[in-house]
């Protein structure tokens, strides 16, 4: 296993009982590698990341994971956002960024108490600062909006320093105008926490804007007969270094074959507020 | 304005949920009286005054028996156990029902038995308790924990599997024990329907309070209504009823403001609880 190879599917299939709905999706991702991954609905892409974090297994293959066979449950090593539910509804904000200290210093209780609470507390200060959440510490999730719900989830997420960070449609509930924002932190923190990116998207020019690699999730076998006897597999690997000239092109050609628009019709309308704040 | 658009004002809110009350304790009143009025000692339905008097005997005067004041003391027997009774249910429901809620061993060795036992009439156990514990608070408070345990500790479990997946996961990507998990994502997330648990629990529980002091007892709210109902006395009769009411009242009532200031993030989303 060469070294600058950090995640390697080799030969993976996926079947639930008959349905097969993901076969023969081999990869290589080097370390550093932002990878965006979109897919018509039900492709598998979702299932994809979610072998990715040991949440599912495959049923024929390997994933390896710097070399080694991925561990069997999701573990601290690969960070993960959620669509939804990725904050803790009972903790408030600051809470949910020392959550990860607390449950790494104390076993049995899973809290700090006194001081070494208040030095965990102040060392989550400048990812709180990072995210633009420090007046918002003392709220609940169910304070905040969608878009400072999900800079949360992203902040909670990267506490553990993960070697890879998985992301599941995070921005897909957000309007237009925050997902812009939500964009260029999370191409900040990418490049500061030198992570290697797995992101499933909806949105095609999402994929396109801030992948470093896209990957695009499709059936190419079609069985009229039975639907559900072949599953979907990578169709396209492009490097997204810079935009070239035919990505255009490419673009629509992609649209058409995960059947979604090539531009989603509400962007470009800016929402009146994207620095959004809840009354 | 279409009658489904109108709103009453506070107070007028305030005025008409009085109504009903103050309706049946009018009907009641010239029911009493036309009663009273053909024969002055019917005990079918006694004045306002004479149950005022009868209460304030219990209540303020001891008795000629044991000098003890017999409200306070049915009062705080009857609490003493209806307490005892749901803290035992709780804490099984809180241990046994997140067992099943969180470990997928837990659920496959106790969800079967948990439902078949929920199925047993718990009145139907009285007898045995009765045998096995004596007659003694034992068997009381062991009835109010067979009619009540088996609903909360399905109702938690229920709660606690229905925490979404993804906090799980989170939390397991935070690095968190199977203990941890329990303790720090699944307890909090489930200690608001506890209590709501407990607030549905109340009303079996008073049922089987009742039941059990009405066959043995010798002191509790529910044996001296059924001690009383061999001389007819429904001036006591009554106002226990009502007194009973309002205790079960003040209980759920202050389960509620606990639930909202002990799990201010739950009553935040607007759900009311």
């Amino acid at each position: 296993m060469s070294k600058d190879i950090i995640l390697s599917v080799d030969g993976v299939f996926k079947d639930y009982g008959d349905t097969r709905v993901l076969e023969r999706v081999s990869l290589d991702v080097a370390p550093g590698t932002f990878c965006t991954i979109v897919g018509a609905s039900g492709c598998g892409k979702s299932t994809f990341l979610r072998m990715l974090l040991s949440q599912e297994h495959p049923s024929r293959g390997k994933i390896l994971l710097a070399g080694q066979p991925l561990p069997l449950e999701p573990t601290p090593d690969r960070g993960i956002v959620f669509q939804r539910y990725s904050v803790f509804p009972h903790l408030t904000v600051a809470e949910n960024l020392v959550l990860a200290a607390e449950f790494a210093a104390a076993p049995v209780t899973g809290r700090l108490f006194g001081s070494r609470r208040k030095k965990a507390l102040a060392e989550t200060e400048g990812l709180l600062d990072r995210i633009g959440l420090t007046h918002a510490a003392t709220r609940y999730p169910a304070q905040l909006s969608g878009g400072m719900q999900q800079r949360l989830a992203i902040a909670q997420a990267l506490v553990k320093k993960p070697r890879i960070l998985l992301l599941d449609e995070p921005f897909g509930a957000l309007d237009p105008g925050i997902r812009a924002d939500m964009h260029d932190l999370l191409l900040g923190l990418w490049e500061e926490f030198d992570m290697t990116v797995f992101m499933v998207t909806h949105d095609i020019n999402e994929a396109f804007k801030l992948g470093t690699r896209l990957l695009v999730f499709d059936k190419v076998r079609h069985d009229p007969q039975a639907p559900e006897a072949y599953g979907a597999t990578i169709t396209y690997d492009l490097p997204l270094s810079a935009p070239e000239p035919g990505s255009a092109r490419l673009l629509d050609e992609i649209a058409g074959t995960i059947r979604v628009p090539k531009t989603v019709p509400s962007s470009g309308i800016q929402t009146p507020n994207p620095h959004e704040e809840r009354p | 304005m279409r009658l489904i658009n109108r709103k009453p004002s506070r107070a007028t809110a305030l005025m008409l949920g009085l109504l009903p009350f103050v309706a049946l304790i009018i009907v009641y009143t010239i029911a009493s009286q036309a009663r009273l009025a053909e024969n002055p000692s019917d005990r079918l339905l006694p004045s306002l005054q004479s149950m005022a008097s009868a209460m304030e005997k219990m209540a303020f005067e001891p008795d000629r028996r044991n000098g003890e004041f017999l409200l306070w003391k049915d009062t705080f027997a009857s609490l003493g156990r209806i307490g005892a009774g749901l803290g035992i249910s709780t804490i099984l429901a809180l241990v046994i029902g997140l067992t099943m809620g969180t470990l997928p061993y837990g659920k496959a060795a106790l969800a079967p038995f948990v439902a078949a036992f929920s199925l047993i009439p718990p009145i139907t156990i009285l007898p045995i308790l009765f045998i096995i514990l004596g007659l003694g608070e034992a068997a009381k408070i062991g009835l109010i924990v067979v009619g009540t345990a088996p609903v909360m500790i399905r109702c938690l479990a229920k709660e606690a599997l229905d925490i979404p997946r993804e906090m799980i996961i989170k939390a397991e990507t935070l690095g968190a024990s199977s203990w941890q998990i329990a303790t720090r994502v699944i307890v909090p997330g489930v200690l608001p329907m506890a209590v709501m648990a407990l607030r549905l629990g109340l009303i079996p529980a008073w049922i089987f309070l009742v039941s059990a002091e009405a066959i043995a007892s010798t002191e509790g709210l529910g044996y001296r209504i059924f001690l009383v109902r061999r001389y007819m006395a429904m001036d006591i009769i009554l106002p226990y009823v009502a007194w009973i009411t309002l205790l079960a009242f003040m209980m759920d009532y202050l389960l509620r403001v606990l639930s909202r200031v002990a799990f201010r993030w739950k009553h935040l989303e607007g759900g009311g609880l």
